[in-house]
């Protein structure tokens, strides 16, 4: 058959083009090696560093225990790749076939992967965001200035935003005994994540270890010195904090701008693909050359209502890139689906956070063991009577078991008993999500399709 | 073949040398009820089992009475509390997260990083006093005193009371057995005055270290003040007692069945032999295909568990067979064949979820280090009895004895 044959000549001498050389782009191209890609691989990314791992810039690096060059991704095998990294993609022509690069150089390709990621959302506001001491924290650049500067033993840092990512930062300060005061417009830390009853405990785990946290409020503007050196956070309270380190952590943007007006659907809510990982173009046709991973990317969930779901979760990176460049090269009976289960960590103030499903979906929760007011719990989230998502506090080991309830579309709340079920666990309360309308940190889970139960359209038949 | 005569049949000492055509049986049905007991055999059946918050290991839980007696009552009528290994969450969580404090792993590696220099100390010395080359019962002279060397610096017992160990250790591990149609007086009175003497040996160090603190566990538990208290007398003893034979019986067995298992695969003996670092995917694989622990026999349902189309009851005896689920060819390609080089071998050795082995990373140092320097240094090393002789001990599975020979010892 035509088709085989394509296949074949595409494996021994195609041109394949993966945009974006992080974790999604690197596993992605190991894992077209091992399966057999011969041909020419090119990896194209906007930053000058060879692909490396991003949680411990907010962790480790932060704390000083290792520093941002560290961090590089370990390789699973050799890649013989052409390498074009400080270029960053600015174009896309899908009919010829050509990414267009910021150097003016044209990559001619067979098979596309993009797998660009997000950048962190900066501060709104231009000149208060250029003023010295303002930082966001996403490569490893942030990573580095940031960590120059609390080692320099700022008096205070503000972080703007309670989600995970600055959550993480209050905590590497805390630490490091430095003053820092967080502030953030939902009622309690990590609560667009995990919702108010978890976020209360977020609250008091940052309370405790010092933190200065300031909840219901929003950062009005940043003022700087003569100097232009930053110096006060204004709230929406009225009040103000003086500091000499603001780090601005409201979540994420999709880095899609460049396929502006390239016809692929692409938009500010990441690229739309199918369950094999293929993108859509603008008219909602599934492309056969053009691949999406990682972040950047929205496909649909069966588990979830075949929403389209878009995770920032280093797991999904993984699995979405190995999937996608498995099906870029083969026969389409033989593609596999991206059906991961959203699965994320966190590190802070002592306390290992994880989490499976989607709680944000979640309506109720139910302590199912362990207790709050040690901090130690697996709480389950219930929506429409089934389990839809987990998160533990220092609880992980029992992951795996919540994580089949919500695969297998368990009964919310679990009606048996576990080791460790107190009291308080005996029936669920609500999770306590703010309204989505009403902004908060990023969550790293967006569902971003109409559920199949909404009716948007009345289609009427035509009478003869 | 009856119903009831595969649980029984594993127990029998007669099939010690070999029970895996009996597992290869058992996991025809995942799940089955045999004498009372619901036996789980296949992997993805006991991992899932062992993630299972339904799933109890406190003894109090037990309401149907098992068929097979399996001495878990010993550990009530002494005056010690249950150790972790026997508790639920939260106590449990507790008492293992204190214990965790002194030992390292996750956060820091450091007691077990730590040991690594002396470890290689000791087998070095070992080896150094094996004597005459051509008969070595590696048992006795170096498998069996290795480990309880390291768990007696670890703890902090003097030198000159680590042979007293050995003896305690032995009957302890001993009474894990559990032991079909025996009259357990006997057994359980040995057993009992082990324990006790075990517990006043370690009541007066304990007292001696909390007065005079040293840089050993014993010393740091019985000292440590955290957000989790501090470990009662009792606690620190029933613990100590866990680590000792937790930490014994099972790398005597993993570091005897590797030697086993190489000098039946001399191809891999000799490229371990020429790169020490085979040592760690070696160690992998041999906690698969012969893993010192064979079955959990001690767990308890807290409510009823539909699983492989069985519904076990709440208040049922569990038995997880975890060497049946680590060659169960659903998991694993070719699961009867010892490959070092297999991908994805997360196998059962070390159990999974809360109660996984505490001592995990010590044991694989210890075995790396045992037999990377047992095949760089034994010249020409061959087996004299195939299979040797294994002890009576079905839960923890190992050789009684391992005769062997070389030509030569390298220095």
């Amino acid at each position: 058959m035509p088709a085989d044959g394509y296949l074949e000549r595409l494996k021994r001498e195609g041109r394949i083009v993966v945009v974006g050389a992080s974790l999604a782009g690197l596993r992605a191209a190991e894992t077209l090696r091992d399966e057999g890609f011969a041909g020419t691989l090119t990896m194209v990314g906007d930053e000058p560093y060879e692909p490396y791992d991003r949680p411990p810039l907010s962790k480790g690096v932060l704390l000083n225990r290792t520093t941002p060059d560290h961090t590089a991704l370990p390789r699973r095998r050799a890649l013989d790749a052409d390498w074009r990294l400080g270029v960053a993609a600015t174009g896309l022509d899908m009919a010829a076939k050509r990414v267009r690069l910021a150097d003016g150089e044209e990559l001619e390709y067979d098979r596309l992967l993009i797998a660009t990621g997000v950048r962190a959302r900066p501060w709104p506001h231009e000149r208060e965001a250029e003023l010295d001491g303002v930082f966001v924290l996403r490569t490893r650049d942030d990573a580095t200035a940031l960590q120059k500067r609390l080692t320099d033993g700022p008096r205070r840092v503000f972080v703007v935003g309670a989600g995970f990512t600055g959550s993480e930062i209050a905590s590497a300060c805390r630490e490091r005994e430095i003053a820092v005061t967080v502030a953030e417009r939902g009622a309690a830390p990590l609560v667009g994540a995990l919702g108010g009853v978890v976020g209360e405990v977020a609250a008091q785990l940052q309370r405790e270890s010092g933190v200065d946290l300031r909840t219901g409020v929003m950062v009005t503007g940043l003022e700087g010195d003569s100097a232009g050196r930053v110096r006060t956070a204004h709230l929406s309270d009225g009040s103000s904090v003086e500091a000499d380190v603001v780090v601005v952590s409201l979540g994420a943007t999709r880095n899609t701008e460049w396929l502006t007006g390239s016809g692929l659907g692409a938009g500010p809510r990441g690229i739309a693909c199918d369950a094999g990982c293929r993108a859509f173009d603008i008219r909602g046709i599934v492309t056969d050359d053009i691949f999406v991973a990682g972040d950047v990317a929205r496909s649909p969930h069966p588990l979830f209502g075949y929403q389209f779901l878009s995770l920032e979760h280093w797991g999904n990176a993984v699995s979405q890139a190995e999937t996608a460049a498995h099906n870029m090269l083969c026969k389409s009976v033989d593609r596999r689906p991206h059906m991961w289960v959203p699965a994320f960590w966190s590190s802070q103030f002592g306390v290992n956070i994880k989490s499976v499903g989607v709680p944000s979906m979640g309506t109720e929760i139910l302590i199912s063991q362990g207790s709050l007011a040690e901090r130690r719990f697996v709480g389950v989230y219930g929506y429409q009577e089934r389990v839809i998502g987990a998160v533990t506090f220092d609880q992980a080991r029992w992951l795996p078991f919540y994580e089949h309830l919500i695969e297998t579309t368990a009964s919310f709340p679990p009606p048996f008993a576990t080791v460790d079920r107190r009291p308080e666990g005996a029936r669920p309360v609500p999770a306590d999500f703010p309204d989505p309308s009403v902004p908060t940190h990023g969550p790293t889970v967006t569902l971003s399709g109409y559920s199949p139960a909404d009716r948007r359209m009345t289609f009427t038949p035509g009478r003869h | 073949m009856t119903q009831g005569s595969l649980l029984r049949q594993i127990l029998e000492y007669e099939n010690r040398h070999d029970p895996y055509p009996l597992y290869a049986e058992l996991r025809k049905a995942p799940v089955r009820n045999e004498d009372d007991a619901y036996v789980v055999s296949t992997y993805r059946e006991v991992l899932s089992l062992l993630h299972d918050p339904r799933v109890s290991s406190d003894a109090r839980n037990l309401t149907q009475s098992a068929g097979i007696d399996l001495q878990g009552q010993q550990e009530e009528e002494t005056t010690l509390p249950p150790s972790f290994i026997r508790l639920d969450p939260p106590e449990h969580d507790r008492l293992r997260r204190m214990t965790n404090t002194s030992f390292g792993p996750p956060h820091e590696p450091r007691r077990v990083h730590e040991m690594r220099g002396e470890l290689g100390g000791i087998v070095s010395d070992l080896i150094a006093g094996i004597g005459s080359t051509d008969r070595i019962d590696l048992v006795e002279q170096f498998s069996y005193p290795f480990p309880v060397t390291v768990i007696c610096r670890l703890l902090g017992v003097p030198r000159e009371d680590e042979s007293r160990f050995h003896g305690w250790a032995d009957t302890l591990a001993a009474s894990l057995d559990p032991m079909p149609g025996e009259d357990p007086t006997e057994r359980n009175k040995v057993f009992q005055k082990a324990r006790t003497e075990l517990g006043m040996y370690l009541a007066g160090l304990i007292e001696e270290r909390r007065k005079n603190p040293r840089q050993d566990m014993l010393s740091e538990l019985s000292t440590l003040k955290g957000p989790d208290g501090s470990m009662t007398t009792m606690e620190l003893l029933s613990t100590a007692a866990l680590l000792l034979v937790a930490g014994h019986e099972t790398t005597v067995n993993l570091i005897t069945n590797g030697m086993l298992t190489l000098l039946r695969n001399p191809d891999v003996l000799e490229r371990l032999r020429e790169d020490p670092g085979l040592s760690v995917p070696i160690v992998e694989e041999l906690l698969r295909f012969e893993p010192p622990v064979q079955l959990v026999p001690n767990r308890t349902t807290l409510a009823d568990i539909g699983i492989a189309g069985v519904t076990i009851p709440k208040g049922a005896s569990l038995w997880l067979v975890v060497a049946a689920g680590n060659r169960d060819p659903l998991r694993f390609e070719d699961p009867d064949r010892f490959d070092p080089d297999r991908k994805h071998n997360e196998h059962l050795g070390f159990g999974s979820g809360i109660h996984s082995c505490f001592g995990a990373p010590l044991a694989r140092e210890e075995a790396r280090i045992a037999l990377s320097e047992l095949a760089r240094r034994l010249v020409n090393p061959r087996l004299l009895e195939d299979p040797p002789e294994y002890r009576r001990n079905a839960v923890l599975r190992g050789p009684r004895h391992l005769p062997i020979a070389c030509d030569d010892i390298r220095p």
